[in-house]
């Protein structure tokens, strides 16, 4: 048996050789990976990242079972605070399409994440890149003269809470289905079709949940932040203040007081807020009123009622009706 | 050099299978509307080659362009049109409805009514009411149609801009080097931070009490930064930022500092990235960040004495590697030069361990400041992430020709936040680094010292408790050991030396072993600025003496909101 002398080789080639090793494997390790990264990449399901869950529940409708969706904020959390955590750059990376709310909903949080992605078919311009607002008619853009910070956390391009208008729905749906035959021509008539029925149904239930509201048209309500303007210029609420002195601003006493008072002369009965909003100072404003408090909730998911897009207009409707009609009896 | 011939089967991979790739997304997906160009040119197909000036090209570019604007304008026009009609539609739709109700009802009524009594509502309003019922429906049809129609001419409108914009763009070479997106975004973000504290401390030298460079520097107020930043899209390859810093010294003297200047690419492939220009070095977690990000008045110990009173940072590269695995890994290596104030611990003009810093050159590459580093996350549940992290810097450094340093360190990060936080607020979150240094010091015959090997550690813990919606509560602990005896003492000297001559010192002042606890609270107004307190129980255990600071520091911040890291 032979036996390899370790005094064979001078010190420094030893080491030389073992480096050599190392590097070796690395490099091998390295092209294996890259093999199997490529070869990965081929036949599998369209990935779409939207940044905010409605955008998520519209792209499942449009894609069904042809896609696979994954949305950065949870339907819970407030879209405007949602940590930039890295692992959503890991998904930003592997994603087909990109949709991205806009209207500066996402500026606190996404711009890191898309350049720590590093996925060149996600950026602006490409077809992965899908910013759904265009196309949107944005209300409540400020005036130039308002556009300042002295009226709290405005958005200067306008409310971004267009999802709550079920026909900007049927917009947006439009749209992922437009980019998503672009990506993947093949299922085209398949998206077709998915989106045919989708608004379809939503036509269906926009008249039903019209006729559901059109008691309490123009009826008053206040609500918490300015989340329900496209919602009321949809169904004809009147919206006649927010709990919040200015966007962003947490309620203060001075403003609730003077929010109670213009409460009881303009006889507001219902106060509508986010789920996740605190519910202290609406609960303090309904006590003074008699109003009755609503947490709603604005994005699909989450909660078991509000699994879809048009399930959760279904429990917003239902919600509001109800708690209308109790207090108008 | 047979290394290299490993190499060569990559390198053909990777210009086989990704070069192209890359120049056919960028010629592919250059238009908005593509999905049908291959068929219309398909019948015209010509292999000959068509040359004109790049004036010509470029215009024929600029109209493409305005197309391209064209149909999206008219895209957004005919949602919005689409928008309104729909409107109309579901709302007449809702008042025949409810005609039809009352009408229903009336002449429910009337026919109830026949036998009892004679009819009470006039024929003529019956009449007049299914007139204009009838007229309305009309009208509804009259919108169904004309809706119908405007939307054929809009689609016909963009299918022929569609088809005239593809054959514009298919007479393009495939080599031409122009990319069709040079006019993407060309803005720039502009914000400007301003960053003060007041506040008294028992010892009168604050400014060695607080080492860093944009710590507290003396009783009263502190101008600690005034940060202006830019950053933006530089090209579609590259993104850029600069951070230009305003100080004041407490001499009074105003002085100008890049913080940062560098570009980062977008489009690498193979989940490469390039960070190039002069950077924040990425080791541990707090180094990279700004001043006015921190959660504390002040620079933690460690930090300070391993990594200089302003970090470290110079010129360089970066490059790093997100890894194709299910949990974010990114591996980093960066290259920068290894001199200077702000390579504390490497060649810095200050002397070290009673060492006098001597000229040193960079003689080949082993003489650059190398920091690889890797950091991990894991989502442990919905609420909760942890982050974790290693770094090394290697480096020279100025006690000689081939004396190097090692700083070498780990981090940790936890954050706790309920899945239904509101405005990002309750959270707890748990940063701790642990950093150690060995230091080779070279022999110095001036000074009768021999060649040694210093080993150092230091560490800091802190917890910040986001109890309230806008206010968060902090406490930090710190510590650093000790020096080497003899040469704490020298610091000292050099130190009051330098005070004399009226110079900045950098670094923290004494070399001494230390122990600090900082709890403070924090109001946030608006995430645009901030309102902090802060109390530091100083134990400067080598010196036997304890010392207190209580420090107010106020930001705020003018511009568009730079991103959150996490």
């Amino acid at each position: 048996m032979y036996k390899p002398k370790p005094q064979q080789l001078p010190e420094h080639l030893k080491e030389g050789a073992s480096i050599m090793k190392i590097i070796r494997l690395l490099l091998i390790g390295f092209f294996l990976c890259i093999i199997c990264m490529t070869s990965v990449s081929y036949a599998k399901k369209i990935t779409i990242v939207t940044s905010t869950a409605d955008l998520a529940a519209l792209a499942e409708e449009i894609g069904k079972d042809k896609v696979k969706v994954m949305s950065i904020a949870k339907p819970t959390e407030d879209p405007h605070f949602v940590d930039a955590k890295p692992s959503f750059m890991v998904k930003l990376n592997r994603a087909d399409l990109f949709i991205e709310s806009g209207l500066e909903l996402e500026i606190g949080w996404l711009p890191t994440l898309v350049i720590g992605a590093r996925n060149n078919k996600i950026l602006p311009g490409k077809p992965g890149y899908l910013l759904a607002s265009s196309g949107i008619r944005a209300i409540e853009v400020p005036a130039p003269e308002m556009s300042d910070r002295l009226m709290g956390d405005i958005h200067p391009l306008g409310n971004p809470h267009y999802m709550l208008d079920p026909l900007n729905g049927k917009i947006v749906a439009g749209r992922i289905c437009d980019r998503l035959c672009q990506i993947d021509p093949e299922n085209c008539d398949c998206y077709k079709s998915n989106l045919y029925e989708f608004t379809q149904k939503l036509n269906r239930k926009l008249s039903e949940w019209q006729s559901m509201l059109s008691p309490f048209l123009d009826t008053k309500i206040i609500t918490y932040h300015k989340t329900w303007g496209y919602f009321a210029e949809r169904f004809q609420l009147n919206i006649i203040g927010e709990l919040e002195p200015k966007p962003g601003i947490p309620p203060s006493p001075s403003h609730l007081k003077n929010l109670i008072w213009r409460m009881n002369n303009e006889e507001v009965k219902l106060i509508i807020i986010s789920s996740f909003r605190e519910q202290r100072s609406p609960e303090f404003v309904a006590a003074k009123t008699g109003a009755k408090v609503l947490a709603l909730p604005i994005m699909p998911g989450g909660q078991k009622e509000t699994m879809d897009y048009i399930d959760m207009f279904d429990h917003i409707v239902n919600q509001i009706v109800s708690a209308l009609k109790t207090k108008t009896t | 050099m047979r290394w290299l011939l490993y190499l060569l089967p990559i390198y053909i991979f990777i210009v086989q299978n990704f070069v192209p790739s890359v120049y056919s997304e960028d010629t592919s997906s250059t238009g908005y509307h593509n999905t049908q160009p291959v068929t219309t040119v398909k019948g015209t197909k010509e292999t000959r080659e068509i040359s004109m000036s790049k004036g010509e090209f470029t215009q024929i570019m600029d109209q493409l362009q305005g197309m391209k604007s064209l149909i999206e304008t008219m895209k957004q026009d005919y949602d919005i049109r689409l928008n309104e009609m729909q409107e109309k539609i579901v709302s007449l739709e809702k008042e025949k409805e409810l005609l039809a109700v009352k009408v229903h009802q009336q002449t429910s009524a009337l026919q109830e009514e026949k036998t009892p009594k004679a009819v009470s509502i006039e024929k003529e309003t019956l009449d007049e009411v299914t007139k204009q019922f009838a007229e309305l429906e009309d009208q509804v049809k009259d919108i169904e149609t004309n809706y119908g129609s405007q939307l054929e001419e809009m689609q016909v409108k963009i299918a022929s801009t569609q088809s005239t914009a593809s054959l514009t763009k298919d007479t393009r070479s495939p080599t031409a080097p122009l990319t069709l997106w040079s006019s993407g975004k060309n803005y720039m973000n502009i914000s400007f931070d301003g960053l003060f504290s007041v506040g008294a401390s028992t010892d009168d030298d604050v400014d060695s009490l607080f080492g860093g460079g944009h710590d507290p520097n003396q009783r009263g107020f502190t101008l600690q930064q005034l940060e202006t930043t830019f950053e933006g899209s530089v090209d579609p390859y590259f993104q850029g930022q600069a951070n230009i810093l305003f100080q004041i010294d407490n001499e009074g003297e105003s002085f100008l500092e890049v913080e940062e200047a560098f570009l980062t690419t977008m489009s690498l492939p193979l989940n490469l990235q390039v960070k190039a220009g002069t950077f924040f070095t990425e080791f541990g977690r707090l180094n990279e960040t700004h001043p006015h990000t921190w959660d504390f008045v002040d620079m933690p110990l460690v930090n300070n004495r391993f990594l200089g009173t302003d970090g470290l940072r110079n010129p360089g590269a970066r490059l790093s590697w997100l890894a194709p695995t299910e949990n974010y890994t990114e591996l980093f290596i960066a290259i920068q030069d290894s001199q200077g104030e702000t390579a504390h611990s490497f060649r810095s003009e200050e002397d070290m361990f009673g060492r006098e810093a001597v000229e040193t050159d960079v003689h080949n590459v082993r003489d650059m400041l190398y920091t690889p580093r890797i950091k991990t996350a894991f989502e442990l549940t919905d609420e909760q992430t942890l982050l974790l992290g290693s770094s090394a810097s290697f480096g020279p450094n100025s006690t000689g020709s081939d004396n190097d340093t090692i700083v070498y360190g780990t981090d940790i990060f936890w954050k706790w936040k309920p899945v239904n936080a509101e405005a990002g607020f309750p959270f707890i979150t748990w940063q701790t680094e642990v950093m150690g240094r060995r230091f080779e010091a070279g022999e110095d015959e001036e000074s009768g010292l021999s060649r040694d090997v210093f080993h150092n550690w230091g560490a800091y813990s802190q917890v910040n408790w986001g109890f309230k919606k806008r206010w968060v509560a902090g406490l930090r602990a710190d510590y650093v050991d000790g020096l080497e005896e003899v040469f704490v003492e020298e610091h000292e000297e050099e130190h009051e030396e330098e005070e004399e001559e009226g110079h900045h010192h950098g670094g923290e002042g004494s070399g001494f072993e230390r122990l600090r606890l900082s709890p403070n609270i924090t109001f946030y107004p608006t995430e645009f600025s901030k309102i902090r307190l802060q109390y530091n129980y100083d134990n400067i255990l080598g010196d036997d003496r304890t010392e207190h600071s209580v420090f107010v520091q106020f930001e705020f911040l003018l511009g568009s909101h730079g991103a959150h890291k996490f």
